[in-house]
């Protein structure tokens, strides 16, 4: 073997090396994240972490299902802003405005993704919350604010995904709808929207993770008390708000049912990316 | 119930419309807002002096180093196990087992929500390795998740450098490396480029990944050990405890105008490159 021939096998070694430094990665964080979370779960119970309602790290009692229904509700909340007005975006770029405008807003759109979400959060404690306090009433920070700023958020990674699928959809497809004689929007309705659906619902997939995910922006406005709110307008507190804002200064038990908090949220992404694997891999076929 | 096609197709174009101009208006006001309140605050000296009095007083000097030494740090690790990733991935081998396994850990790796990021780099590099609150601690936080983007970036930047090319060279009597040192990763570059952009803007935008492993000193920092504050955490503690609106607004000013303006380079550049290829 030559010196040249064996640098190449060595070059080679090295770069599979380095390609499994993703998978590696994400293997240390899941295992670090399971083995400072899981065991306390399993000293007190799944069900008492699962089901409890009373959050009082300080008297060993962990009960995460206000948080848990918390990020479920603001998360939904999210898609009902969100889906909408994300769809309505993308099926006017394709299928109805000019290829001009669809030039000019499409790359805004996506560069609004940018905006970092502590400037969402702000904006939603300088404009949003009071408006909600003096015309609808309550404390103003409410899962109705949390709901429209992670909508707001998640509207770009909509819009730009789902514009895609529908743009994949062949130009056939609609011409044949078109010669039989439907309208544009009935074309889009039952042509081209089926046709891309599978893109359209990963792309909800994405947005439901990045609004369950996000952090920041819902301290900021979502009032972070520890119950399961009665109405739209009472304050809430999510899985992810409650790492941050106790993570400073927990230690022992405390921190460990922060990392339980973090292994729930956890296994909820991991089950919506694989969703959202799955719909796109469908697309693919 | 019937309803007339061509008024239900009149109605849903003006309901479209209506939507995409909230749409539009939402996220256009959202930056006006922050640039009109904020830009007032912002000069020379409110970008050259250090914070005084938590933030109270004076500039962001401080955080503008954290925010470029954090986020060179963090690029410098992650770009080159971006680029060998991809390179193996395009390159050095077929679709098989292991590039199913290594796309898959890459995509999963990008759902990660950052405050795990956050999580698993204060317990890992914080607390258990010792680091501290420290640049050296937030950066590999942010490189790991900044890994994924410039990963995909790179192996589409690479995928679409025609094949002829390596014919070319592999004719000439070129080894792989040097097809893909000399010639591949050249044509590729600005495509790669895209994604390292991507992230850096990612990286600066980033709070939840960055106030637990980074910390939030307001001092000059001094070595990759110290703690440092990046404008975005700088923005979230002054705007969350109140201690000074204005200068909050000055902060977040200055930090959408460096992200946006970093997009609209990565925007540009990808465009001349998809458009030299296709």
């Amino acid at each position: 073997m030559t010196r040249l021939e064996r640098n190449e096998r060595l070059i080679k070694i090295a770069l599979l090396v380095i390609a499994c430094s993703a998978v590696s990665i994400l293997a240390v964080i899941t295992i670090f994240i399971f083995s400072e979370g899981t065991p306390i779960m399993f000293k007190y119970g799944f069900k008492s972490f699962l089901l409890g309602l009373d959050w009082y790290p300080s008297e060993q009692s962990f009960g995460l299902l206000p948080m848990i229904i918390g990020s479920l509700m603001v998360t939904c909340g999210s898609l009902i802003v969100g889906v909408p007005f994300g769809l309505a975006c993308a099926i006017f770029l394709t299928e109805f405005s000019s290829r001009r405008l669809r030039h000019i807003l499409k790359p805004i759109i996506e560069l609004l993704a940018g905006i970092p979400s502590v400037v969402y959060g702000f904006i939603g404690v300088v404009i949003l919350v009071p408006f909600i306090r003096e015309n609808l009433g309550g404390p103003g920070l409410s899962v109705l604010a949390a709901s429209i700023i992670l909508g707001i958020m998640i509207l770009p990674t909509i819009i730009s995904i789902s514009i895609d699928s529908l743009q994949a959809v062949p130009v056939s497809y609609r011409e044949g709808s078109i010669a039989l004689g439907a309208t544009k929007w009935q074309t889009t309705k039952m042509v081209t929207l089926k046709a891309a659906r599978s893109g359209i619902i990963a792309s909800i997939i994405l947005g439901m993770g990045r609004a369950i995910g996000e952090t920041m922006a819902v301290i900021m406005i979502a009032g972070n008390a520890i119950n399961i709110p009665n109405s739209v307008l009472a304050p809430v507190r999510t899985l992810t708000s409650n790492i941050a804002l106790e993570m400073g200064y927990a230690s022992g038990e405390h921190r460990e049912a922060l990392f339980a908090t973090g292994v729930i949220l956890f296994v909820i992404i991991m089950v919506l990316n694989t969703l959202a694997n799955l719909t796109s891999a469908k697309r693919k076929a | 119930m019937h309803i007339n096609p061509r008024l239900e197709e009149a109605v849903v174009k003006v309901l479209l419309w209506l939507f995409t101009l909230i749409t539009v208006f939402v996220l256009f006001f959202i930056i006006f807002y922050i640039l009109k309140h904020g830009l007032p605050v912002v000069n020379y000296q409110f970008l050259t002096t250090d914070p005084m009095d938590m933030g109270k007083s004076g500039g962001i000097y401080t955080t503008i180093i954290g925010t470029i030494v954090l986020t060179l740090v963090a690029i410098l690790i992650a770009t080159p196990l971006g680029i060998g990733t991809a390179i193996y991935l395009t390159e050095y081998t077929r679709e098989n087992k292991i590039t199913k396994i290594i796309r898959f850990g890459s995509e999963c790796l990008a759902g990660i929500p950052s405050i795990i990021f956050g999580l698993f780099g204060f317990i890992l590099f914080v607390t258990k390795l010792k680091f501290g609150w420290s640049i050296i601690s937030g950066s590999l936080t942010l490189a790991f998740m900044i890994l994924p983007t410039i990963i995909r970036t790179s192996e589409e930047a690479i995928k679409s450098v025609p094949y002829n090319f390596r014919e070319v060279s592999y004719s000439l009597g070129s080894t792989q490396w040097q097809t893909v040192t000399k010639v591949v990763l050249p044509s590729a570059l600005p495509g790669i480029l895209t994604g390292v952009i991507l992230s850096v803007g990612r990286s600066i935008g980033e709070t939840a990944a960055v106030i637990f492993t980074a910390g939030s000193a307001l001092r000059l920092p001094t070595s990759l050990f110290s703690s440092s504050r990046t404008m975005a955490v700088h923005f979230y503690i002054m705007a969350r405890e109140g201690i000074s609106m204005p200068n909050a607004y000055g902060t977040a000013a200055v930090l959408i105008i460096t992200i946006l303006i970093i997009n609209i380079v990565a925007y540009r550049l990808m465009h001349k490159f998809i458009k030299k290829y296709s």
